[in-house]
């Protein structure tokens, strides 16, 4: 992730000095690193609250309870601050984008995917992290990363984060894969029964893989691909493609296929893996040699805010050490505040998600929107687009 | 009151309009006008950026759809699955709807009608996952075919499978109104003439209920058409159109490149129309 991170960096200096002293609002990049994100102040100090907030989350990031009566975080933050919570699902980052673009909503959980385009588009605001107390107690690999910060001004509050596993059944599948070529080159030995997330992310996935394995195509961030690195992942998907044998987005899918055996090996999250052994279905979810893609939400506040204390109270209370072990204990991923570990009921959890394992949070490439301008600071390259990206992945699905 | 009842009576056109403009709106409004706004949206197309629409008129969304082999390969592909469904549940409905119109009791009628129309009332994702239970690995259709790994598993045959499933009631009901109106003398008179069952059948019956189940593949055809959720549950890998709008909506953020697919399957609806109209099918109904 450092590599990636000073690239970055790199990238947002080239463009400063591009704009220029007088460059405000010129919009004229084709994303991050081409333009600057508008100019907006952060709160200076913390109101009373205004009653309610408007929430945009994924699920089971906000449960008041209706889930099961035992998960509820929402109802003692209502109790203790007097702000009505008003949730709103969202099933995928371009989701979140779109309502939070609507501005009716004060706060939202942002993927890295959504992050960039939310910060650069005007969309929220950048944080005063002097406001949420709770801020000091969270790791320090998780601040100021390129996909929640734009020159040390973080634009949220890292909520948790966690890996695309690779799982497969232990019964069926030997020897006991290490690599994502289990998933790629591999792919036949298991023809029918491989599993893959649907959606064009994934692609970052099949980048990741050639990355180790093909650097005659130079490939340096799976999420920066010029033409001839991005038709090698897509090659490479469609001939994964012919060993699918369905693609999953919906986990209760997942862990079904894998349980019946329908699935045998593919891509997870933890949460899926912990739910399928639950379920006896034998199977075992690693982190492979490559290292893997995987998530890191951040909670934001809209710029244009209509309740923006309640929202800065909710940033608050959702990295508080009790809250954000419930809620990384209900979702399955790392918690961000390194005192949560100590709250989640289960002693083992943040052993088994390697919650405050830098090295192990180094080896994950987060999900970011590929832009045309690419993220790995090539400035004599064009990267492919999220469009062309989303485009590429009907084309491989067929 | 009495003088707004005694004006409307006097005069039936403004009574009529006044009647009719409600559900005209809603028809014009809610209906052709969706339908219009999706049509000009397919022309505009998206800031692949910021994801804010573009509203001017542009082909490309159009061109993209005509010149990618693979929109060409889903809409056949829908296509065949929309056919394959259609003739399945022809054939399987016909012989039902027979014996429920003609063979049973008539006081048995009503009670096979209410059998037909109660999966109806369960729930389209309970039966799509109920589907997705059997025809799983090792399930229940695996088993009826010699063991784990025999049956057809996840794909388009186990798709058109649940469609022709699902949609089956929408092919019945439609040929047993028709079978319920077709005189039995009818049957008599053929017999008496000398045709056998299978004569009777191609020379009087199938005539007869003709507009009943272009009626009915009419349904099962424009709804297996634009079914997104099944082949999602049991299709495996497959993609439908209904697949690539939905993505396009949710995945990709796209609304218009959505709006242009969304126009194939109602032009090729259209065509089917036009088609079984030259029939003469549709003034029989």
């Amino acid at each position: 992730m450092r590599r990636s991170f000073l690239a970055v960096a790199a990238a947002g200096v080239l463009a400063l000095a591009a704009c220029g002293s007088g460059g405000g609002d010129t919009n004229t990049g084709s994303g991050p690193g081409g333009i600057k994100p508008p100019k907006i102040d952060k709160l200076a100090s913390l109101g009373q609250g205004e009653g309610q907030v408007n929430l945009v989350a994924w699920a089971g990031y906000a449960e008041n309870g209706s889930s099961d009566p035992k998960v509820n975080w929402v109802t003692p933050f209502e109790q203790k601050t007097g702000c009505k919570v008003n949730t709103k699902i969202a099933g995928t980052s371009d989701e979140m984008v779109t309502l939070m673009k609507s501005g009716d909503y004060d706060a939202v959980s942002a993927s890295g995917d959504a992050s960039l385009r939310l910060i650069y588009g005007g969309t929220v605001q950048p944080i005063n992290t002097d406001l949420v107390p709770n801020y000091k107690d969270i790791f320090d690999f998780l601040k100021n990363k390129p996909w929640n910060s734009v020159d040390n001004q973080m634009y949220g509050i890292p909520h948790g984060w966690g890996a695309n596993l690779l799982m497969y059944r232990t019964d069926k599948v030997n020897p006991a894969p290490t690599s994502w070529g289990a998933v790629f080159d591999g792919a036949s030995t298991y023809a029918g029964k491989v599993t893959a997330y649907d959606s064009p992310i994934y692609i970052a996935d099949a980048a990741l893989y050639l990355m180790k394995h093909k650097p005659e195509l130079k490939i340096t961030n799976p999420y920066a691909l010029d033409d001839s690195q991005f038709n090698a992942a897509v090659e490479l998907l469609k001939t994964q493609n012919k060993s699918i044998g369905e693609y999953w987005s919906d986990y209760t899918k997942e862990v079904e296929a894998f349980k019946s055996g329908n699935s045998v090996i593919g891509t997870t999250w933890q949460v899926i893996a912990n739910l399928a052994e639950a379920d006896k279905a034998p199977v075992k979810a690693i982190l492979p040699d490559e290292g893997a893609t995987g998530w890191s939400d951040t909670w934001m506040v809209a710029a244009k805010a209509a309740h923006p204390n309640c929202a800065y109270m909710w940033l608050d209370w959702i990295v508080s050490p009790d809250a954000n072990a419930q809620v990384a204990e209900w979702f399955g991923e790392s918690p961000s505040n390194k005192l949560a570990c100590d709250k989640t009921s289960d002693k083992g959890f943040c052993q088994t998600y390697h919650a405050s394992d830098a090295d192990y949070s180094s080896k994950i490439w987060y999900w970011t929107t590929p832009t045309a301008q690419c993220l790995d600071g090539r400035t004599n390259a064009t990267c492919k687009d999220y469009a062309a990206w989303a485009q590429a992945w009907t084309q491989i699905k067929g | 009151m009495t003088s707004l009842a005694s004006w409307l009576h006097r005069h039936p056109r403004a009574r009529l309009s006044a009647l009719l403009t409600a559900p005209l709106l809603w028809l014009v409004v809610a209906y052709l006008g969706a339908l219009a706004v999706l049509l000009i949206s397919a022309f505009w197309t998206v800031n692949s950026f910021t994801g804010d629409v573009i509203r001017q008129p542009t082909l490309d969304n159009f061109r993209t759809i005509v010149t990618e082999a693979v929109y060409r390969n889903v809409t056949l592909r829908s296509i065949g699955v929309a056919a394959a469904v259609t003739v399945i549940d022809a054939v399987i409905a016909l012989p039902m709807a027979f014996f429920m119109a003609k063979v049973a009791k008539p006081r048995y009628r009503r009670w096979l009608v209410i059998a037909i129309l109660t999966p109806l009332w369960a729930s389209y994702l309970v039966k799509a996952y109920a589907w997705r239970v059997m025809l799983a690995n090792g399930g229940l259709v695996d088993w009826l075919f010699g063991g784990e790994g025999h049956g057809p598993g996840y794909g388009l045959p186990a798709t058109v499978l649940v469609l022709a499933y699902l949609w089956l009631p929408y092919m019945i009901l439609p040929i047993y109104a028709g079978l319920d109106r077709l005189p039995d003398s009818l049957l008599e008179a053929s017999a008496d003439l000398g045709a056998r069952a299978g004569r009777t059948f191609w020379s009087v019956v199938l005539p007869t209920i003709r507009p009943a189940v272009i009626a009915g593949s009419i349904f099962t055809f424009s709804l297996s058409l634009g079914d997104y959720i099944t082949v999602k549950i049991v299709g495996g890998k497959s993609q439908l159109i209904g697949n690539l709008v939905y993505d396009n909506i949710g995945a990709a953020n796209n609304l218009p490149f959505s709006a242009a697919l969304a126009t194939v399957p109602v032009l090729v609806m259209i065509i089917y129309l036009v088609a079984v109209s030259r029939s003469g099918a549709l003034e029989e109904l």
